[in-house]
């Protein structure tokens, strides 16, 4: 594959990503930030909130396993989890995250086991998207080319 | 607002905005700094937690924003800032929470802050409190 078709091929894959709803407007604003001096920023991003969901998906599930369940800490924990995928656009794992603290706010157990399990769902989906995303950057630069910055939805 | 920028009657230099980012969240302080700095050319600094943004102000640091977190452990958002203003510090408070409609947004104001805004932070939230503040520049 020549590195036209590897630009094309970028640019179809993000653009599926916002028409799912995987990632929203803010993605594109760190999409905007990166730069010559900084080409790295959009990965970096995505790396500690993989790295922070991780920890915050392994916390809540313990938190939700013990028999008195602590609301506040497990709403604390969403809380934090429903900022961080805000801040870099993953829409969908925000949104599981609302529906979330509605449940923590009820204090029903059953209904925040199934919001976390939707929760790790769509952070495992949106993970492995932006993964292969990141893999297709890399071959693109491997290649000589330059990562597209014009993203037009009209066509 | 007295310790803000005062427009430069002279037309010297003016100096950057200088701006502290208060979150618990490691992703939203990179986020926010690189936004800060490379769209608006602020000078910016992070700190974890309401109580060292306290700390810091006793510490005689003065800021023109102080973009702050509502939910954080040992101090939150609107605690900080209510500590902030007993303190004397003028500046502007911008709070940012996942819920800016309702309780959130109502403890941050009672504290004391200039505006309270839902997450994410992003460019145009930016935009609009550099617009009500044309003393600031960002050249």
């Amino acid at each position: 594959m020549d590195v036209g078709q590897m630009q094309r091929q970028w640019i179809d894959y993000t653009k599926s990503l916002f028409l799912e709803g995987f990632l929203d407007g803010q993605f594109l604003q760190l999409q905007q930030l990166q730069d010559e001096n900084n080409p790295d920023f959009v990965v970096e991003v995505v790396s500690l909130f993989f790295e922070d969901s991780e920890r915050l998906l392994k916390d809540l599930t313990f938190a939700l396993d013990q028999n008195g369940v602590d609301f506040k800490k497990v709403d604390a924990h969403v809380h934090q989890l429903k900022g961080s995928s805000s801040s870099i656009g993953a829409q969908r794992v925000k949104n599981a995250c609302i529906a979330f603290r509605n449940f923590c706010e009820e204090q029903n157990t059953d209904a925040c086991l199934r919001c976390l399990q939707q929760v790790k769902q769509e952070y495992c989906l949106v993970k492995n998207k932006l993964e292969t995303l990141f893999r297709l950057e890399q071959q693109i630069v491997a290649a000589g080319g330059s990562i597209p910055t014009e993203l037009s939805f009209s066509g | 607002m007295e310790s803000m920028k005062q427009r430069n009657k002279g037309g010297s230099r003016r100096s950057r905005i200088s701006a502290l980012i208060v979150d618990d969240d490691a992703v939203v302080r990179k986020i926010h700094m690189m936004m800060l700095e490379r769209l608006f050319n602020m000078d910016a600094k992070t700190v974890s937690d309401g109580n060292e943004a306290v700390d810091m102000h006793r510490c005689g640091a003065n800021f023109d924003i102080i973009f702050m977190d509502k939910e954080m452990p040992i101090m939150d958002g609107h605690e900080a800032t209510k500590e902030l203003r007993g303190m004397g510090v003028k500046c502007l408070i911008v709070g940012i929470t996942t819920r800016a409609n309702g309780k959130d947004g109502e403890e941050f104001l009672a504290a004391g802050s200039n505006y309270c805004f839902e997450k994410p932070l992003d460019r145009t939230k930016i935009e609009r409190v550099l617009q009500d503040h044309p003393n600031f520049t960002t050249t």
